[in-house]
Parts: C-alpha cells; structure tokens; sequence
C-alpha cells in the first residue's frame, strides 16, 4: 500500500503558512467585542490615527495580538515536542507530557497561587521549576550504569514520577481549604491564554524558536532513530547524545510553554498524529508542518474558548480535549492497524 | 578491509562474561561464519566489532584503526549491520528506508546527491526490492523486509558487512535469495562476518567458519575442517551425520534426532 499524500508536504507547507495568518487575524477579529475587520487592519498597521478608535486599537493591540501570538507559539511549541517525544520513544502515543512535565508544572503553579499568591513572576517560573524538576528526576531514575538511558525506564520513571508530583498538587489543594486561589490553581491546570501579555510572547517567543530549530536539526537523527537505538548507531548516529540532546530541548520547549498557558492537553499527541497520516513519518517534513498545524490549532481552539460561552471563557484544555480526544479515538478506530 | 580481533573480553554484568578472551582476525575479502549454540557469544561478537558495545578487554580493529577511536558516523561509513530483526516505529517507505543508508554519508542538511541516487537505486536493484520501493516497510512480508533492511546497508556501501541471524525467521526461499546475495558481495570483495544458525548454508556462504562456545571461539577454519561430527557434538551436544555433498561440493550437517530408533522399537 503506497502511503497516500506525500507530495502533499510542499504544498501543505504554504497552505498552513497562509492558515497561520488567516488564524492570527482571526484570532483578533472575533471575540467578546468584535473589532470590523478594516478597523483590525488600522489597529495593527496604521499610525495612530483618528481613523480608528482608541478602545480598537488598545485591544487589538495589548489584548488580542498577544494572545494569539502566544497561541501560536504554546501551539508549535507543543506539537513539535510531542513530533520529538514520539520520536524519541517511537511510539506515536508519546506526548511532551510523558516524563511528567504536566503534573511537575501543575505542582509547582500550585505552590505559586497558594503559597504566593499567583504573583504574575512566580507563577510562570513556578511551573517552570516544577517541570524541569519532574523531568530531571524522572532522567537520573532512568540513567543505568555505564551512562547508558533506557527509553523504556524514561516511561516508566515518567509514570510514576507523575503520579508522585499529582499527589503533591492534590495536596497543596487540600491544604488551601477552598476558595478562588483554589479555582485558580484549577483553571491553571486546564490551561487558557488568558494571561497573555506582551511580556510573555517576548519570552517565550526566542525560546519556542531556537527549540524548535534545536529539533529541526535533530530530524535526521531521528528517522534513523526509528530502526531502533542500536540501528541509528549503524548508520552513524550517536542514540545516547540524541537522547539526551532532545530530551533537554523538548523540556526547555514544553516547561515554557507550561509555564505561560498552563497543561494544555492534546495539542503535541494529536497534531504529530494527523501531521503524520498527512505527509509520512520523515521527520524533516513532519516537524515544521506539525510546528505552524500546533500554532493554528491552538489559535483556533483559543477562538473558540473566547467565544462559545462569552463572556464566559473556557480553559482552552478543555476545548482541545473536546476536540482533541475523538477524533484520536476516530483515527484508533479507523487506521487502527497501521498506528 | 579487514577486522582483528584481540584479547576482546565482555560482560553485560559481572557475573555473567558473555566473550571471554576472543581473538579473530578477519582478512578483507573474507566471508566468515560465526556458528555456535543461543548464548555462545555470537551477536555480543558482532556487536563489539560494530562498536555498539565497547570491550571490556582487548582491541577490535577495522585496518589499522582500533574501533574505539572512531565516531559511530566514520564507522557507519565503513561498516554495516544487518540484525535479525529490527522495529520499525513508523510507516517509512521502503525507499525511505534504504536511503537511511546514505546518513553516514550526507550532511546533516544536504539534500540527496546524485551519488546517493546512484546508491540507492544500487541498493534496491541488488537487495531485489525495487518493485517494493514505495510500498511501507511494515507492509512487507518478513523475508522482504530482510532484504530491505540488506539494502540499507548495502547503500552504505561499506567495506565491511555484519549480519546477526538475518535468516532465522525466514521461510526457505528467503533465505536462498538472501544468502545467495550476500554470497555475490562477498565475491565482490566486501569482507563479510555472518552469525548463522544453518551450518549447511554456512558451509555454502562462508570461506571460513568460527565455531563458539561459552564466549569463546572454540575453533576456526575451512567448512570443511571445522564441521565435522566430533566439532558439532562437542559444540551442540548433538550427533550429526557430517559429508561433502556429491553435488554441490560443499559440507552438510543433518541433525540426527536421538530417539528415533527407541521410539520405532517401541511401536
């Protein structure tokens, strides 16, 4: 059976570059207020003028163009750790949330909201602390002798280290006894843009770049990882130093865009998936279409978090779960085999 | 190219000393069969020699250059590995697959050469999968793959072959077709170093037979010399009718089941 639409990458390159922008502008027309589009126009590229007004040009300007670039980046950044971690594990149900980034981030907001009040500094390295925590006990369990990782004791070590940091955060909860710090820590957990600001899309955005390039140049490495750890060394492929070396990008990569949105589901397991069945397993096509699909996905997903209970907003977790989840189950049922 | 082995010692774990003092020199050109029972240190013998496994004693050289000194991608140009099964992941094609011969080879960025076309369109054509180019590698029956995965490593175009039981689960056809191709590289000057389970088909593959035991080469030499009755009971603990088969000239070993005759008196 030829695998179908390979030569679809190129074309599916650009077709997504121009989703990416459309979502983007989107991304600001449409919400709680919605700004005509010749005004969101003037509001990005004009001058200020008396064209447009003042309160347009405000949010489009601090509030919504943000946002959505923080969608784009938390998005990319995601999907192409979860493209690095299938990879890595060569199992196509790993997610960047494997070695139990999640729960060490949840953990380590918890400990933020509750204990510091959710300062607008702590909360992000908080969960930024935490995940790195998570992931580097989770790699000194998993080190043998002879410095040698196993991928295998990697998942393991990952489970139950994050079953430990998820008791940690139930607890916290428990200790806090209620009340909205509470909900924050919650609605933390589900994951939202809410607290996009400039602030974070300039943080975020040098990080999301250089470790997606980071595991670009990585993309050969890891089609030859997919003859196994001692067939990537036969073709000239240290398995130890990739590993490592993806390892450290994909949790620098993940852990910030935790830290900025909080545990976004779905996005990095279900994005490499469909990426994948689009354009084949190689990975020197399969990490940039699966970068700018995670960014428009999550940009549109933000959409409709703004929107579908306005001026109510939901945790953008919940509408990628929502989304995310049965069509992964649809994709199980129907190439089952070939997964 | 050749490959010498000296004094190479291994243990997974302390306990358990997978090769104990081997030595093995390997002349370029030569086709070498590593025969013995499960356990006896064949594939630990190949994995050394192809650097996955560092020794814990003694030196493996590929020419004059100790293997420890190489970098897996200067190894990986000189020397390949076939493994008696591999896992595939993801849904590569078969061409895809084979290209992943061409790693050592290229630049991390570089797109396919006219010299790696030229290499890969070899590889398919000899490895007789051509026609299976586009089909996905987890689609393809067992023997095929086994070519594939031949393929690959002979679009490395190495110098030195390693194969670790690349017939064992293949039907007889199978692995006719394989042998009979890694029989003609072998002709063609590729030092070859095989672990096969099949002393017949060693004896028709192989200029030289390695007979091991408990980490150990216990003997070395022609099919000839090496495969008699007395070697094979003493390495296998089992009887075998041995000859030189009137037609195809080379050495057999039959199997003889021991209870056979006690079963016939008793029915």
């Amino acid at each position: 059976m030829p695998t179908p639409g390979r030569w679809l990458g190129r074309w599916l390159v650009w077709t997504l570059v121009a989703l990416v922008l459309v979502s983007l502008f989107a991304g600001i027309v449409v919400g709680p207020m919605r700004i005509p589009v010749h005004s969101a126009f003037a509001s990005l590229f004009a001058a200020q003028s008396d064209s447009v007004s003042a309160v347009h040009r405000v949010i489009v300007r601090q509030i919504r163009l943000p946002r959505v670039l923080l969608g784009l980046l938390v998005g990319s950044a995601l999907a192409v750790s979860g493209v690095a971690m299938q990879g890595l594990f060569r199992n196509p149900l790993a997610s960047p949330y494997v070695l139990g980034i999640a729960s060490g981030a949840s953990a380590g907001a918890a400990l933020a909201i509750l204990f510091a009040s959710g300062s607008a500094l702590l909360l992000p390295l908080g969960a930024f602390v935490g995940a790195a925590a998570a992931v580097l006990i989770v790699y000194g369990l998993a080190r043998g002798p002879n410095r040698r990782t196993s991928i295998f004791t990697l998942i393991l070590a990952g489970v139950a280290v994050g079953a430990l940091f998820s008791a940690v955060t139930s607890f916290l909860i428990f200790l806090s006894s209620g009340g909205e710090r509470l909900s924050d820590v919650l609605f933390w957990i589900m994951g939202g843009l809410g607290r996009a600001n400039w602030t974070a899309v300039t943080v975020l955005a040098p990080i999301a770049a250089v470790g997606i390039g980071a595991v670009l140049v990585s993309a050969r490495d890891l089609n030859a990882l997919s003859l196994g750890e001692e067939g990537a060394f036969h073709v000239g492929v240290n398995p130890d130093v990739l590993c490592r070396w993806l390892l450290g990008v994909t949790t620098l990569l993940t852990a910030s865009a935790v830290a900025m949105a909080g545990t976004i589901g779905f996005v990095g397991l279900v994005i490499p998936h469909v990426m994948r069945l689009l354009v084949g397993p190689d990975h020197r096509r399969l990490i940039p279409v699966s970068a700018l699909a995670g960014g428009c996905f999550l940009v549109w997903a933000d959409v409709a978090a703004r929107t579908v209970f306005a001026p109510a907003e939901l945790p953008v977790g919940v509408i990628t779960a929502f989304l995310g989840a049965p069509f992964f189950l649809y994709l199980l049922k129907t190439r089952g085999a070939s997964f | 190219m050749g490959i010498g082995i000296e004094h190479v010692s291994f243990a997974y774990d302390a306990e358990t000393p997978a090769l104990k003092n081997v030595d093995l020199a390997v002349t370029g050109g030569e086709a070498v069969a590593l025969a013995g029972p499960n356990g006896s240190g064949k594939s630990t013998l190949l994995r050394i020699i192809s650097g996955v496994l560092r020794p814990q004693a003694g030196t493996v050289r590929l020419d004059d250059d100790p293997i420890g000194t190489l970098s897996p991608r200067r190894i990986a140009r000189r020397l390949a590995m076939v493994e008696q099964e591999r896992p595939m992941g993801f849904d590569f094609t078969v061409r895809e697959v084979v290209a992943m011969g061409r790693i050592p080879h290229r630049g991390r960025f570089a797109r396919e050469s006219q010299e790696d076309r030229r290499a890969i369109a070899r590889a398919l054509e000899i490895a007789d999968v051509r026609r299976l180019a586009d089909r996905s590698i987890r689609a393809v029956s067992g023997g095929e793959r086994q070519r594939v995965y031949l393929g690959m490593a002979l679009a490395q175009e190495p110098d030195v072959l390693l194969l670790d039981e690349p017939t064992t689960h293949l039907d007889l056809r199978h692995q006719v077709q394989f042998m009979t191709i890694v029989r003609q590289r072998a002709l063609g000057g590729m030092t070859v170093a095989i672990a096969i389970h099949d002393l017949t088909l060693a004896a028709q593959a192989a200029d030289r037979i390695a007979l091991m035991s408990d980490g150990r080469i216990v003997v070395t030499g022609s099919p000839s010399d090496v495969l008699t009755a007395p070697n094979v009971r003493r390495v296998f603990g089992v009887d075998a009718v041995v000859g030189e088969h009137p037609q195809l000239g080379t050495t057999y070993v039959l199997p003889a089941l021991p209870d056979r005759n006690a079963r016939a008196d008793a029915a």
